[in-house]
Formats: C-alpha cells, sequence, structure tokens
C-alpha cells in the first residue's frame, strides 16, 4: 500500500484481489455485476451512462475511470456523459434541498 | 473542412510505412501475433475460399480524417487506372467470388468509379462502396444516389456518430451536418428502406483511443437516434476498431496514447475472432494492382505471401489459395474484444 496516499490508479486493475479471503462471495459478486451490466430492458450503454452517474454521486475515482472509458466504448458521446452527471449532481442537490423542508418543520414546531 | 493534413503532404516520419513497421515491432508487448494465433490453435493462418474482392481504387479523398489508415486526403493523387481496374474486372470473370468492395479514399472520386461499377453488376456480383457521404454532395456527384440504386449498390457509410461532437472531431468541422444531408437524400431513392432492397449499412470507428462498442447492442440505439433527430433510417450498424496505422498511428504517438492502446489490443485478444476474420475470406487489390491480405496490410505494404501471384495481372486462385497470410502486430485490432473487419464485429 502506498504511504502517503489512499487512492492508487493501480489498484483499480487488481479489484479482483478482493476475493482472496472470500473467494465464494467475490465470484458471486462478479458474476452479478457483469449480469447487471448486460443489454436487458436498459441497453449496455444507458447501464453504462447511469453507472458513471452514480460514481459521480458517490464520488469514487476508481469508478470514474473506469466508467469514463466504458461509456465511450458503449457508444456514448461526451455531451451525453456530461449530461448523466449532472443528472447525479441535480439528484444530490435536490436530496439537499428537499431535506430543507424537515429544517422547516423542526424549526415550525420550536417556533411560537 | 480539413484541419488535418496528410502524412504523405507533411512528409511525416510515419509517411514511410517501413517506419509505421519498425515502430509498432519495437513495442514492447506481451506476445506477437503469431504466438497468440497459435496458441489458439489458428496457425500458419491460411485463407480460405475467397468471397470479396477488395478493390481500393486509391488515395484519393476530399476528407482528411484524423484516424484514417489509408493516409488519404485531397493532395493523394495515387489512383487505380482503367487498366488496372479492367484486370480487377478480368479476375472477377473468371472466378465466382460473389462481392466486390470498393474502397479508398474516396472511391467515388476516382474517374472510372462509375465504370468498374458497372462491369461488376453487369457480372452480377454484389457491389458495395465505402462512402464517406461528404463525398455525395461535391461537385458532379449529386446523382450518386440515383446511380448506386440503379446498379443495387451496397453503401456502406462512415459516421462516427448520430450526434455532431464526435463526428466532427473525428472526420472535420461540417462534416456532421454534410453526412446527415447525405444520408437523406440516400434514404430519398429507397436506401435504408428493407422493401426496396437497397441496403445502407452505417460505419462507426471510435473516436479515441479505446475499444469500438458492442454492435448489437448499439444498432437499436442508432436507429431510434437517427430516426427521432433526422427522421434518417438505415440497415445496419458496423462497429470497427481502429487500427494503429498511418494517421491514426500518428496521433497515438503524439498523444502518448501508442503502448497502452496496444497493450489493450493485446490482451483483448479473443481466440474465437480467428475463424471469422477477414483476411481469410477476403482478397485486397492496390491502387496500383498490387495483391495483399487485407486493406490495413496493404496500407503496410505488407504484400500476399511471396509463393503467391502478387499482381492483379497474375490472378491465380488456386495459388492464392496456398497462401499463408501475413501477419503483424497491427493484427491484433481484428481480433481485440468482438473482433473487427470491414463487415464490423466478429462476434
Amino acid at each position: 500500500m502506498a504511504d502517503d496516499h489512499y487512492y492508487d490508479p493501480g489498484d483499480l486493475a487488481r479489484f479482483s484481489d478482493i476475493g482472496r479471503n472470500a473467494p465464494d462471495l467475490a465470484r458471486k459478486f462478479f458474476e452479478w455485476y457483469n449480469a447487471v451490466f448486460a443489454d436487458g430492458a436498459l441497453s449496455a450503454r444507458e447501464k453504462s451512462l447511469i453507472a458513471l452517474a452514480v460514481a459521480h454521486a458517490v464520488q469514487c475515482p476508481y469508478c470514474i475511470d473506469a466508467y469514463s472509458r466504458d461509456a465511450l466504448e458503449k457508444g456514448s458521446d461526451l455531451d451525453q456523459m456530461t449530461e448523466a452527471v449532472h443528472v447525479a449532481a441535480a439528484i444530490r442537490g435536490g436530496a439537499t434541498l428537499v431535506h430543507g423542508i424537515q429544517m422547516r418543520h423542526h424549526a415550525t414546531s420550536l417556533g411560537m | 473542412m480539413s484541419r488535418v493534413l496528410s502524412l504523405a503532404s507533411r512528409d511525416a516520419p510515419l509517411a514511410s510505412t517501413s517506419a509505421q513497421r519498425a515502430l509498432l515491432a519495437r513495442l514492447p508487448l506481451a506476445r506477437d501475433f503469431d504466438r497468440a494465433a497459435a496458441a489458439a490453435g489458428a496457425w500458419p493462418l491460411i485463407p480460405s475460399a475467397v468471397t470479396t474482392l477488395q478493390i481500393n481504387v486509391g488515395k484519393l479523398c476530399n476528407q482528411t480524417c484524423r484516424h484514417c489508415h489509408v493516409d488519404a486526403g485531397p493532395d493523394r493523387r495515387e489512383i487505380m487506372s482503367r487498366e488496372t481496374m479492367a484486370l480487377c474486372v478480368r479476375a472477377l470473370a473468371s472466378t465466382g467470388i460473389p462481392a466486390v468492395d470498393i474502397t479508398g479514399g474516396a472511391p467515388e472520386l476516382n474517374p472510372d468509379f462509375r465504370w468498374l461499377v458497372t462491369e461488376a453488376t453487369a457480372l452480377g456480383r454484389h457491389v458495395m462502396d465505402r462512402c464517406n457521404l461528404t463525398v455525395l454532395l461535391t461537385a458532379g456527384q449529386a446523382d450518386l444516389p440515383e446511380f448506386f440504386a440503379r446498379h443495387h449498390v451496397e453503401v456502406v457509410a462512415s459516421l462516427p456518430h448520430y450526434r455532431a461532437a464526435n463526428t466532427d472531431t473525428q472526420r472535420g468541422d461540417g462534416v456532421y451536418e454534410k453526412s446527415i444531408a447525405a444520408l437523406k437524400r440516400l434514404n430519398a431513392v429507397g436506401y435504408g428502406d428493407a422493401r426496396s432492397g437497397l441496403r445502407l449499412v452505417l460505419v462507426t470507428n471510435p473516436v479515441g483511443a479505446y475499444l469500438p462498442p458492442a454492435q448489437a447492442s448499439l444498432e437499436a440505439d442508432w436507429k431510434r437516434e437517427l430516426l427521432r433527430l433526422h427522421g434518417i433510417t438505415f440497415d445496419a450498424l458496423y462497429c470497427i476498431t481502429n487500427m494503429p496505422i498511418s494517421r491514426y498511428l500518428e496521433w497515438l504517438v503524439e498523444s502518448g496514447h501508442l503502448e497502452p492502446y496496444m497493450e489493450r489490443l493485446v490482451s483483448a485478444f479473443n481466440p474465437a475472432t480467428m475463424a471469422g476474420l477477414m483476411c481469410r475470406t477476403t482478397l485486397s487489390v492496390g491502387w496500383d494492382g498490387r495483391l495483399y491480405d487485407c486493406d490495413f496490410n496493404q496500407m503496410l505494404d505488407l504484400e500476399v505471401d511471396a509463393g503467391a501471384p502478387r499482381h492483379i495481372r497474375d490472378f491465380d486462385p488456386d495459388r492464392l489459395a496456398g497462401r499463408r497470410i501475413v501477419v503483424g502486430r497491427h493484427c491484433f485490432g481484428c481480433t481485440a474484444g468482438a473482433g473487427s473487419g470491414c463487415g464490423g464485429s466478429i462476434k
């Protein structure tokens, strides 16, 4: 492990190492993971854009790296990828703001 | 339209095919193509019956795309003569090769292009034209859609994306708008309408250092979006891998992507693609009549195996059938992932 930072780009390629101490769990996870991204009711391209948006919402640099490439390889362009990131940002922003209603309830109940 | 000049016109180091081959040979890759093919049980690589005669009628083009493996452009003057075309027609007439795939450059700019199409279709052969679309809007070519339709030419047209940004990045400013106008002209004469029998195929290449999308998955997206955005219909989408040759090779070097891209191609080697490689069923003819296993070998000056006839004037299907296909590191472009060829994905 690197001593001076938490994230190392090289760790992305070592993702499968997570199975070393729990191989059955890892196998189940990766099988399910691969099945999730196959063409289904949503196309593989649409799923890749969702993954890119979620990667930004959870702010995972490994996922942003992987799904920036994947979105291009699935046939999206940069305009579509940028709009996907805006969707993630809008939900994060909206989620913050809609909690303001809770704030208002609390403030109202505490006030005169 | 063009922001890019051909390697030849700039006298760039990679205008030399030997420099390109040497550059690829120097890369520290995990393995070479022959070893990968051997591990897949497909070595030596030998051809099966030729089903497509691919004729490259020259390097002249009205565009200068950034990824062009031909190094084509408006400045290139190497085009096939009527005499060499006649040798191609003679070879066709002497065999049952069912398909003729005409490529370039922009093949339509060769003054004898229509003669070749007419002769090949008169022999009853299925003719494909690899069209850059914008050529339909150039001087003297306005009647090309009607010409294609009259001869039932299959139009295989390049369009990197159904939206503008990627198309103009790869092919030049304004190309998207002209390509859409050209597709509408083709639709107007019946192309892209299954009832007409006039087949229109679109071809997309990645606009960068990554692999192409899964063809079957993406085709539905493209059909929906081109219909929604422009009312355009087409029959099929081909997804083709960019080959590390000529201008795409230069871009890989200048952008620092060459080694990672080649490593990606090597690591994505898919043994299941070997049986469907286009070099096994295609014979490629250069503008000067020389013979190659594919258009990519042609652009690297890798002629057919020394024991086989090397010019279309000496065409001999039996001797060609006994040849070994010539390979190099660029061949990993055809075997990566789902595989790639002039007919799109292999798997």
